[in-house]
């Protein structure tokens, strides 16, 4: 299994706002959406990469593109999570049924029980622009490669 | 934040650089903060050492709330000729990085405290650290500290 590729249109899925409320595809439309799938809340790794991304949210927010964190963590977990780290990165929850989501944009890692870490780019019509995949967790991708990507839309 | 942060090479050593260090080689390049224990680490290595290496800013607020602050103190220090000292006391104590420990450390170090107050919070102080910031972003680090080798990122610095 591997990372939904660009041009595909993004699958059916429901994950989880902090408020418990679904995000589903019908959100996806008429915004730039970038979801940053993640292994595990509180994992050190996964802790680097959203505060990054966290220092240069007002450049995200120029180019009219919305990051998520995803994670098969609970919503309480995520919440937890989002605010001991301090960024307003709205996270998703793909706990129950566990990975669904996951599965549907090919990132589960079914040995692991967790999401690669992965980057998908949705645009406004719902289909994927660009994905991305780590070679294995531990690799982080910097804001550049999203910059990039939403650079190579036009 | 100003222009494109998309990939970029790592912009090579430059004469405002802060380059540190004994030796002739050509220096490592190193992205840290002043907040970061592993940086700390990082810097407690490096001046055991017989490297040179040229330290650039990377502040991420979220993770460390007083690295932006102490990354400007030090290039306020570096308008009276006095980073590396400033570098140096800022290191040695981690644990006081409030506005006033920074004004102490300039007063311990002989600086007019008045002008390094308004240099800390000026823009072109705040410009030359975020010159190194999204050098470091467009060159794909997410971490601190990252190390650069003859330009090529060393993992687990």
């Amino acid at each position: 299994m591997s990372v939904v590729a660009a041009g595909t249109p993004a699958p059916d899925f429901t994950l989880r706002r902090g408020d418990g409320s679904k995000f589903t595809n019908a959100d996806l439309v008429g915004q730039t959406t970038v979801l940053v799938f993640y292994p595990f809340a509180f994992s050190p790794v996964c802790t680097d990469q959203l505060n990054l991304y966290e220092e240069v949210l007002d450049q995200f927010a120029v180019q009219g593109a919305t990051l998520y964190g995803v994670s098969c963590d609970s919503t309480w977990t995520q919440t937890a999570f989002k605010d001991r780290l301090g960024v307003t990165i709205e996270q998703l929850s793909d706990f129950e049924p566990k990975g669904a989501t996951c599965r549907a944009f090919g990132v589960y890692h079914e040995k692991g029980g967790m999401p690669q870490r992965a980057l998908i780019l949705i645009g406004p019509d719902g289909v994927v622009q660009w994905s991305w995949e780590g070679e294995h967790p531990g690799v982080l991708p910097g804001a550049n490669l999203i910059f990039d990507a939403l650079a190579a839309r036009a | 934040m100003s222009g494109s942060l998309g990939s970029a090479p790592l912009p090579p050593l430059a004469p405002d650089d802060h380059v540190l260090g004994a030796g002739d080689g050509p220096p490592l390049i190193v992205y840290a903060d002043y907040e970061c224990p592993y940086c700390a680490a990082l810097h407690a290595r490096l001046i055991a050492g017989d490297e040179r290496w040229a330290f650039r800013h990377f502040p991420v607020r979220s993770k460390h709330p007083r690295a932006w602050a102490a990354a400007c103190a030090a290039e306020a220090a570096a308008l009276q000729g006095a980073f590396e000292p400033m570098h140096m006391a800022l290191y040695a104590d981690q644990a006081r990085l409030e506005d006033p420990h920074l004004w102490e450390r300039a007063r311990r170090l002989g600086l007019d405290v008045e002008r390094f107050d308004a240099d800390r919070r000026s823009e072109q102080v705040l410009a030359r650290v975020r010159r190194d910031f999204e050098s470091g972003v467009r060159a794909g680090v997410v971490t601190t500290p990252t190390v650069f080798d003859d330009g090529a990122l060393q993992p687990d610095r």
